[in-house]
């Protein structure tokens, strides 16, 4: 496997899915690099360090209402909590394990977002890898339009696509309202974009490892395995990281097909009724939110190297 | 506590039997793809490569396209064909014209706000200190959910009075700290609906940013530094090198930004509702189909927002046209 | 989402929480609340007498689907378990905040409940002219024509065939009080019209500060504004009458009519003047930016005196204010326009509606539609019901007891809330948003009737 890699790595002369990186560079350019970096101005660093911490404020004031007493969040700002600190984690007991049906009962309904998100990030990545290789190497007639209507599918707004989808769920298959309806509603909505991004970068890999692998005597089904998959992790990884955060922040989807119980709704469902109960559950608000954002956020921290990489392939060429 | 851990247990159970499914019906069509008669070998890997998704596709969206631009043309059921009456109501309807004109505003200022600042702060924090923390601060919000976002700026925009009580969002509190009236940022037209547009730029930025940063970076060093030795200084640099170097970046971006621009629903219905005249053409078909059972004239207003993504998509197509010819 | 589910569905969390949880826990037991007025004496055995008309469907399973939700939907569980063990059918409730929306989809897609319990009657009417509501089972007419007035039974009636029998209800126009701010400050309870302006007018001298004599709050998310049309709707009510009420609300007459136009006027006389507005919030703009549920809230602090609000805002008042009429808070209706004028109060309610008509799922609407559960839901507290064969003494607050009496009441003119029995293009859209909009100053009376009217689907 990692024999393809080098190979095709060594035929671009980069990593696959990026191009020029520092590894690339020769040592005069490492030279230029040095002089350059003690030529950046202080005024840019200034203005980044301001759009940063703009940027960052109104999460930021989330977090701390988040551990502010009820009345607190109600009748002052959370800027106030530096002057007077205060901790409480009772908002997150609260919305977390309070038992009984008027708690906000997010334990559950994290769960389901997480059994929702898992596959529907999973199934489509892998559905549109299949097709992706099928438009970048397989050779047939139409494969160029094909593309571009899957392209083009982006545009049809999802609300309209709702109520034929769960025509079917229900009446032919009898799956409304259960968790693989959710996945396979997903999955279809992801494809579009999944297909291209993937298409972009399985385009890109080197047509002679391919031809090399078709001269050896493997079919299509083998070289996708043994160069396809192990050359776009990177990409797989990248695109199915989105995937799973557009799947995890969710609503409209999760509403529809989900039924809306506690069974199998996702947080963001019970979060948007919180909302609408604003005014009564305020104290609640900012703890549900953040937890809403823990995932996201720690999937996004500890992954994001391989973001770009995957994203970016293919879109680099002027 | 314990039914919440076989709860757990039961729905990690139903995830896995849906995992292994999934996988044994994909390894399954491989497999016998792999093992088909040589004659005809290639057609039968292609079926097997394209069709799952295409299937999909067809049943997912293709179909409720069509059907869409049928009930368009239908009444509020959708069972009599009432001709353009429903193109005829959003044209002459002033609040549909305002959504409209709304949606309008909402694609040209976000995807160029977003860009311009996903650029410029990708270049300002290129190469500096932390540049991977200032870059993570930025693209947080990406990972935030649109009902989340909301919630957030609900907190932000938060509005009380003058002289009834203090103000707990933290806008107000700068306007009255620097002797300003309070606003209502929600609620004045027409100025709400840019301090919507203003949530939807917070969470575009760092997907613009963390691609146009790298982009950047793919642009060659030596390039760049032939032409500050050519005396370039800095804006020139980033003007005809740094730009040109970056174009198609650009476009994927702008492109998706807009797409998802054009497609926004949650952010104004988690925050307003679409009332005082800040409503969407997403979020108005949702509203007539559904709320209202008018799912003539919610379908007629999916196909504008089908009209106004397409000359998107068509520049793409060009431009993936013109890089096949390249390759 | 439409205004009704955060009218009547999102109440009492806190306030009854405890109490009506304890019930719960205790039904699960078997030892059920007694359905009382009926003799039952708790144990489910003891019961089954009363459930024998409905037959016996061991293994069948009807779905509930509902806005309702948490305690609320807890006690609706709690009322129907003894049915359930008798009868052996399972009801699968299913609640979320988003099902009058989700209905639409449900519905058009052949996927739809059994039952759904249909808060707005414009909804229920849509539905049944699409053809996705069956009618009522005869049993279900013959406990409607016993038990509850004829103007509810024409809520659930289309072109003379009757679908959908009311289950709960709520007496709008309730103006909350503190019973020791008036006695402080020597405020009477008026009993027209003019007196409660009049007495607004007094309240100004208080005006310091955050004081203001009322506090009204328009925001309810994406229904913001249906604060709005109560208060018009109750003005119509008692100035043009109930005939002419009934004519605006069907569409007969328009909104720029002198007499409608005359009671938004008497509205604005009160909502639009900033020396009578906005307790604790600020101008009369801040109306649109304060939710329904804050609003209220600030005659504890003694920011205002009034706040008019329907019976179920007793929920949003907490477990330690007590509702009584020597209590921390209490309320008068709002009054007629002159003293002679009999009680007329609008009202809301929900309507149960049978998308089949298998057996088991009419056995359930017989029983929702029956004098015995309205008995056993109102007893675990919370909701009220114009079921005339409910025992008031069984609802669980004095205000609960003299709301049902009131609509019990044969000589209460009752109306229903007219924005839910408009088309939605105008009750839950054009109505809303051209009060939000008249509030903000963005429309005077004379648009505003303009702009609703050219709205309205005639």
């Amino acid at each position: 496997m990692t024999e393809a890699v080098e190979k095709a790595e060594a035929k671009l002369d980069r990593p696959l899915g990026q191009r020029n990186d520092y590894t690339a560079e020769g040592a005069v350019a490492r030279q230029f690099r040095k002089s350059k970096e003690k030529l950046t101005s202080p005024w840019a660093t200034a203005a980044a360090i301001v759009i940063a911490v703009i940027w960052t404020i109104p999460t930021f004031g989330l977090l701390v209402s988040s551990i502010r007493t009820p009345t607190e969040i109600r009748t002052t700002g959370w800027w106030t909590w530096f002057v007077n600190p205060s901790f409480t984690f009772d908002n997150y007991a609260d919305v977390l394990f309070a038992s009984g049906a008027s708690s906000a009962n997010l334990g559950q309904y994290f769960v389901n977002s997480l059994v929702i998100a898992i596959p529907a990030a999973i199934f489509p990545i892998a559905i549109a890898t299949m097709a992706a290789y099928a438009f970048a190497w397989i050779k047939f007639k139409g494969a160029g339009a094909m593309f571009v209507l899957v392209f083009a599918l982006q545009i049809v707004p999802l609300q309209m696509a709702l109520v034929p989808l769960l025509q079917i769920f229900s009446q032919v298959l009898g799956i409304s309202g259960t968790f693989p309806a959710v996945w396979i509603a997903h999955t279809i909505f992801g494809l579009p974009l999944c297909i291209f991004l993937l298409h972009n970068f399985i385009s890109e890999i080197p047509g002679e490892v391919i031809e090399a692998a078709r001269v050896d005597g493997a079919n299509h089904t083998q070289i996708f395995f043994r160069i396809i998959i192990p050359l776009s992790l990177p990409a797989l990884a990248s695109i199915g990281i989105f995937q799973f955060l557009w799947v995890w922040n969710d609503l409209l989807v999760a509403l529809v097909f989900s039924g809306g119980t506690v069974d199998v709704a996702p947080l963001t469902q019970r979060l948007a009724e919180l909302v609408g109960n604003f005014g009564r559950n305020q104290e609640r608000l900012p703890a549900a939110a953040f937890i809403s954002l823990v995932v996201p956020l720690i999937v996004f921290f500890s992954l994001q190297r391989y973001f770009v990489r995957g994203l970016l392939a293919g879109s680099t060429k002027g | 506590m314990t039914a919440f851990w076989a709860d757990l247990f039961d729905k990690f159970g139903v995830m896995v039997v849906g995992l292994v499914a999934f996988a044994a019906v994909v390894g399954i069509v491989l497999f016998l793809a792999d093992r088909a008669p040589k004659k005809g070998r290639d057609f039968w890997q292609l079926l097997a490569f394209v069709s799952p998704a295409m299937i999909l596709l067809a049943i997912g969206l293709i179909y409720p396209a069509i059907r869409t631009i049928y009930l368009s043309f239908t009444n509020r059921s959708g069972r009599e064909w009432v001709g353009l009456t429903n193109y005829e109501w959003m044209f002459t309807q002033p609040e549909i014209i305002t959504v409209l004109v709304n949606t309008l505003i909402w694609v040209a200022l976000v995807p160029t706000l977003s860009t311009i600042f996903g650029l410029a702060y990708a270049i300002f924090i290129d190469k500096s200190h932390g540049e991977k923390i200032l870059k993570s601060l930025v693209f947080m919000p990406m990972a935030i959910s649109f009902v989340g976002a909301g919630i957030i700026w609900r907190f932000v925009y938060e509005y009380r009075e003058q002289g009834f009580g203090e103000q707990i969002g933290i806008l107000n509190q700068l306007i009255v700290w620097f002797g300003g009236e309070p606003q209502q940022f929600l609620q004045n037209s027409p100025w709400n609906t840019f301090f919507l547009i203003v949530v939807m730029v917070w969470i575009q930025t760092g997907f613009a940013m963390v691609l146009l940063s790298a982009a950047i970076k793919g642009v060659p060093v030596e390039i760049t530094e032939a032409a500050r030795l050519d005396g370039a200084n800095a804006w020139q640099q980033f003007l005809n090198v740094t730009l040109p170097g970056i174009r198609g970046t650009l476009v994927v971006v702008i492109t998706t930004i807009s797409i998802a621009t054009l497609k926004v629903f949650d952010i104004v219905r988690a925050m307003t509702g679409g009332q005082f005249g800040t409503s969407v053409v997403a979020n108005e078909m949702y509203t007539q189909a559904f709320n209202r059972g008018e799912i003539g004239q919610g379908s007629a207003l999916a196909l504008i927002l089908f009209v106004m993504v397409l000359p998107i998509v068509i520049y793409n197509v060009r431009v993936m046209r013109k890089q096949k010819e390249i390759r | 989402m439409s205004s009704t589910l955060r009218r009547r569905l999102l109440l009492p969390a806190a306030a009854i929480g405890a109490f009506s949880l304890v019930l719960a826990g205790c039904a699960a037991d078997s030892e059920t609340p007694a359905p009382g007025g009926n003799g039952g004496t708790g144990g489910g055995d003891a019961n089954c007498a009363e459930y024998e008309q409905y037959g016996e469907f061991s293994g069948q399973t009807v779905e509930i689907y509902a806005t309702i939700i948490d305690v609320e939907a807890d006690n609706l569980v709690t009322s129907w378990s003894d049915f359930e063990d008798c009868t052996g059918i399972t009801i699968n409730y299913v609640g979320t905040q988003e099902a009058e929306t989700q209905i639409n989809v449900r519905a058009a897609a052949g996927d739809a409940p059994d039952l759904m319990i249909i808060p707005q009657p414009g909804l229920l009417q849509r539905l049944i002219e699409d053809g996705y509501v069956v009618p009522a089972p005869e049993a279900v007419e013959a406990n409607v024509d016993e038990f509850w007035s004829e103007s509810w039974k024409g809520y659930g009636t289309v072109d003379g065939t009757f679908y959908a029998a009311p289950l709960m209800a709520s007496v709008k126009g309730y103006v909350w009080y503190s019973p020791s701010d008036f006695a402080e400050n020597g405020y009477e309870v008026p009993t027209t019209w003019d007196e409660m302006v009049a007495l607004t007018e007094q309240m100004t001298e208080r005006n310091e500060g955050a004081y203001r004599p009322w506090c009204v709050g328009f925001g309810s998310g994406d229904a913001t504004g249906w604060v709005g049309t109560d208060w018009v709707e109750d003005a119509v009510l008692r100035l043009a009458g109930p005939e002419t009420y009934d004519a605006w609300v069907a569409g007969d007459t328009l909104f720029a009519d002198p007499e409608i136009v005359d009671s938004i006027n008497l509205v604005g006389d009160i909502m639009l003047n900033p020396e009578f507005v906005n307790g604790g919030f600020g101008g009369v703009s801040s109306i649109v930016s304060t939710t329904f549920q804050d609003a209220g809230l600030q005659i504890l602090d003694g920011n205002c005196s009034l706040h008019r609000q329907a019976s179920f805002y007793e929920a949003q008042w907490g477990d330690d204010v007590t509702v009584a009429p020597d209590g921390d808070v209490w309320a008068f209706l709002t009054p007629p326009i002159n003293a002679e004028d009999g009680f007329a109060v609008t009202g809301g309610g929900e309507f149960v509606a049978a998308f089949n008509s298998d057996d088991a799922t009419a056995a359930v609407q017989a029983y929702l539609s029956s004098d015995t559960w309205a008995n056993n839901r109102i007893a675990l507290g919370g909701v009220i019901s114009a079921n005339q064969g409910l025992d008031p003494q069984l609802a669980s607050s004095p205000l609960a007891v003299q709301s049902i009496e009131i609509l019990q009441d044969p000589n209460t003119v009752f109306r229903f809330d007219g924005s839910d029995l408009m088309p939605a293009a105008v009750g839950t859209s054009s109505f809303w948003t051209g009060m939000t909009d008249w509030v903000l100053g963005e429309l005077t009376t004379d648009q505003l009737v303009t702009f609703i009217d050219g709205t309205f689907p005639r």
